[in-house]
Formats: structure tokens, sequence, C-alpha cells
């Protein structure tokens, strides 16, 4: 491994026919730091998760992740190379429990041969038995554990994305991508998800945020990148982005206020 | 958690072993063993479609074709070449995934209604080979003289002996797919059931494992095939064509489709209103199956399998 950024982004640019999205994106992120992606609706922050995971190729622009080029991978390839994510829309597998949900989250890690399984082998067994162990520490860490048996789908909203988290942390991953992670959620939630990021940061994971909460983002983000219409117009610390003329244009001309 | 339970699966194993001496003492049933081989052989194939259909969620209109590609393979192999039925069982299983992953790689890509239109498309072709390849498959007449199947010196030519013999590979087909619905295989096929960008952002090879699916399915539905022409001793096309397949999906919907127990009672109903109650109605058959594939649509979509659990719930609250 080498210490530069874990992530770089170059020239990103990306097209949906007529429509571009993203426009000549640069992008760093640090080993170690929570980095946050901020911007009006419509700036293209979920686009930008989309081509880090693999959802979408991009037009153009390269993405090295560990020193290596990912752009074009399948996302299930990427996910192997250690860059997890929630959605902003909750992709929970609604119909299992709670528990299920982070040993799934466990698949790259784990046998699952087709025939192993069929046949359910001693070290299939085995494993059956560590993987419920390591779910259920993941959940502690979380704060989930008294609800493993849980149907996902009876979770509060609250729940339901603290552990879209627990399950992508569970993949092991270098970079957590979280999509929109307060987005819907109270303040007493908010503030549980705003905890919960920064002890996945002291676990060293990486974190890259995209978020609407102004509080979440100031408090918690190392660095903040700021999109509008698909462009990057400003980037720095909370403090300096808080002070950015451009920033401020850019989110009272869309009637929010920071 | 998904667990199966062991007590109903105990009572199933013992049902079934005691059946055919069950039968035998009561008048006017006495041949249904005959008529619950064929329900084995359809158990088979519902099997594979349930981890198919029910568990990954593809859809699949074309699995008289892999039926029928194991019960040809059987039968050409055995006829014309002398080859052991024993062999030909997995040779058609193997020919069967070969021709699931050829056609299942471009078109498990589509969803929903393409899918179905593409596997529907699949069965007829394949059906349409069955009947016009006549120096290999006999055409429309079909083929005779397939032989039995034996082990050492002795032969499964009685009803019961092969009674046994389908339903122990029916139980062996049961327990590899129960066991694999519990391990991480059958959860990562859940995942991709409810979320395919969460599934493939866990790491989950979406493709490689539809396909994976698609081809064991495949390879039951073939083991099916060669079961049956081995007793039949003789095979046609016309067991093969779209309204098997229809079948099928009459017997997951019957059953339900995300049990495999769904899969089992759906077979097993189906195989009985097939060759012996609904005999009665000749032509109008189809249409019976057209209204009892409507009335468990509106009335029971999770099929009789979820009838357990609706009753308890109405039990419960009444009102």
């Amino acid at each position: 491994m080498t210490n530069g950024p874990l992530l770089v982004i170059e020239d990103l640019v990306m097209s949906f026919g007529g429509l571009t999205a993203l426009m000549n994106i640069q992008l760093r992120v640090a080993r170690g730091t929570i980095k946050a992606v901020i911007g009006p609706n419509g700036a293209g922050k979920t686009t930008l998760f989309n081509i880090i995971t693999g959802v979408l190729s991009p037009t153009e622009g390269h993405i090295h992740f560990t020193g290596r080029a990912i752009s074009g991978l399948k996302a299930h390839q990427i996910a192997a190379l250690g860059i997890s994510r929630t959605f902003q829309t909750v992709e929970l597998f609604t119909n299992m429990t709670v528990l299920e949900n982070v040993m799934v989250g466990r698949h790259l890690r784990i046998n699952s041969s087709f025939f192993g399984c069929g046949l359910a082998l001693p070290h299939i067994r085995r494993q059956e038995r560590r993987l419920r162990a390591q779910a259920m520490e993941i959940l502690d860490f979380i704060g989930l554990a008294d609800k493993s048996r849980l149907l996902a789908e009876n979770l509060p909203l609250g729940e339901r994305k603290i552990l879209e988290i627990g399950r992508a942390l569970a993949t092991d991953p270098l970079l957590l991508c979280l999509d929109e992670p307060a987005a819907g959620l109270n303040e007493t939630e908010t503030e549980a998800a705003a905890r919960l990021i920064q002890a996945i940061k002291e676990q060293g994971i990486t974190v890259l945020l995209v978020e609407h909460d102004m509080k979440v983002i100031m408090n918690i983000s190392d660095e903040i990148t700021v999109l509008n219409y698909g462009e990057k117009i400003a980037e720095g610390t909370p403090v300096h982005i808080q002070n950015h003329p451009q920033v401020i244009e850019a989110y009272l001309g869309d009637g929010t206020i920071i | 958690m998904l667990q199966i339970r062991k007590a109903p699966i105990a009572a199933g194993m013992l049902f079934i072993l005691i059946f055919p001496w069950a039968a035998d003492r009561i008048p006017g049933i006495d041949h249904y063993p005959d008529v619950m081989i064929f329900a084995g052989i359809y158990c088979l194939i519902t099997i594979g479609l349930s981890l198919l259909m029910g568990y990954a969620g593809q859809i699949s209109l074309g699995h008289a074709a892999f039926y029928g590609i194991g019960a040809y393979v059987s039968g050409i192999l055995t006829t014309r070449y002398g080859f052991d039925p024993w062999l030909c069982m997995p040779i058609g299983a193997l020919a069967a995934a070969a021709v699931a992953v050829a056609v299942g790689a471009p078109s498990l890509r589509l969803r929903g209604h393409y899918l179905a239109m593409a596997t529907l498309a699949f069965g007829v072709i394949v059906n349409i080979f069955f009947r016009e390849q006549r120096q290999w498959t006999g055409g429309p007449d079909g083929m005779t003289g397939i032989p039995g199947l034996s082990l050492f010196s002795f032969e499964f030519d009685s009803i019961l002996s092969y009674y046994y013999l389908v339903w122990g590979i029916v139980a062996a087909a049961f327990f590899f797919t129960i066991a694999l619905i519990q391990s991480p295989v059958g959860r990562a096929l859940r995942a991709i059931h409810t979320s395919e960008p969460a599934a493939a952002a866990m790491g989950i090879p979406i493709a490689r494992y539809k396909i994976f699916v698609f081809a064991f399915s495949a390879m039951l539905a073939s083991l099916a095939g060669s079961l049956y022409a081995h007793y039949m001793n003789f095979i046609n096309p016309g067991t093969f064509d779209l309204f098997f397949s229809i079948k099928l999906v009459i017997m997951m919907a019957l059953g339900g489709m995300h049990s495999i127990w769904g899969a089992l009672v759906g077979a097993v109903l189906v195989a009985f209103l097939s060759l012996e109650w609904l005999h009665f109605f000749e032509q109008f058959e189809i249409l019976i199956y057209g209204a009892i594939l409507l009335l468990v649509t509106i009335f029971l979509p999770e099929g009789l399998a979820g009838l357990p659990a609706k009753l308890l719930e109405r039990a419960r609250r009444p009102s």
C-alpha cells in the first residue's frame, strides 16, 4: 500500500445523452478521513457515487483506487476491491432479518461454493456459525444487536439507515460511501448516525459522504467538496466552505440556507 | 431467519415411504403409486424452478425444453449408441446445463416479461427441433424401445421399485436445495431477488448467480426427463411442449413460488389433476387449469404453501 490518496478521480465527465451530469471533476480522498460531497439537488452527487461504485461507467476520465484503475469495472468487482456503499433510497434486503442482511454483507469474505453449500459440508457449517458471530459483532457496533431477529422491513427508517451502514461495514471496506445517511431522520437519529460515522472513521475506514444536513457535514467532515450543476465550485475545510461566496450563492439561489 | 422446519420433512418422508403400502389397501386408488412416479418426476423439475423463480426471482416458461433434452439424450444414446442408461443421466444433465448457460447468458439480462418471452421462445424452438430432426428424434412419432433402469442384476421394472427410485432422487434434490437455500448461496439469491443494486454492492456477482441457478434447474429438469424416458420406454415431442412449460408454472403458482414446499405440493397436485382427476374433462382440461391459475393468483397469491400461515393469522384475529 502506498501513502497516496485512497481514491483519485481525474477529469471525470458523465453525460446522459445531451445532458452533462458531471463536468471535468477532480477529486481526491485521503486515507482515514471523512470527505463530504455537497451541493444542491441535481448537482450530480449520486451520479458521482454511482460511478465510483461501478453502477455507471463514466463517459470520460479516470478513477484510481489504492493506485489501481477501477473505471469500467462492474459493481461487484469494485466491492471486492474494498469500496462499499449505502443507498439514498435505502436498499435493504427487506424480507431478510437484520442479522441476515449483515451476513450477506460478508459475502465477499466467505466460501460460497455451490456444491459445498448444497451438500452442507462441515466447513460450510462451521463457517455459518462464524459468520453469525461476526455479523452479531457488527450489530453490536452499530447498536442493533437486540433487533437481530426482526425483519429489516419492520425497522423504523433511522434504524434501516444504520443497518445499511452495518451491512456495508460487513464487507470490510477500505472506503465507505454513504449516500445521504441522515436524510429523513429526526434530530436524535441524525446525531446517532453522525456518531456512528465518526466511530467508523476511528476504526481506520475512510468515509465518502453525500449529505444535505449541514450540521452533520460541518461537524464531522475533514474536507468538503461542493458540486453545482455537475461542476466542482469549491473544496476545503468546513470553515473554508462555510465562508465561500460561490457556495453561499449556489445554496441561496436554490432557496436553501446554510 | 429462514429455517426449514424438520417436522414437516419427517412427516413428508414418512408419507412417501408408506404411501404405496397404504394405496394398495384402499380400493380405487391402488394405481396411485404410478401417478406418484410422475408426480415425483415433476417435483424434480419444480424444486429447481422454485430456486430459480421463488428465490432468484427469474421466470422461465421454457423448462419443458430441458425436460425434453434429458429425455431425448437418454433415448438417443441408449437406443442408437447402446450407452448405459445411468451414464445418460449425467450426460443429459450436462448437455442441459450447457444449453442453459448458452441461452441464459444473454437472456438473463432481460427481466420480467422479456425474460418470460425469451424462455418461451427457446422452449418452442427446442420442441420444433424434437419434431423435425427425424433421423435423431424420430420426429412427431417419437422414439420407442428406450431401456429401463437396472442396478447390477436388480431391474427397476416394477412400479414400486421405480417409485422408490424416483422419490429417492427427489429427496436427494430436496435436501441439496434446502441446504443451498439456508447457506450463503441462498441468501445471495434472495438478496438478488430483493435488490440487485444492493446485492452487487455487497460483491455478489449477479449474472453468475442467475446463470448458475438457471443451469442447476435445467440439470434437474433434464434428470427428470431421463427418469421419464426410462420409465415410459417411449417418448414423443408432445410431452415436452409449451403446454407442459405452462403446466410447470401452474404447479409453481398453485403450490407457492416462494417456498420449496409449494414446489412439491404443486407438482403432486397437478400430476394428479392431469393424470387422474381431470381426465374426464378431456379437451376442457386446459380451461380448468386457466381457472385454477386465475383463482390462485387472486385468492392465494402465496399459493397453497402460504395457506397455513394465512389460516393461522385468521384464527388469531377473529373478526
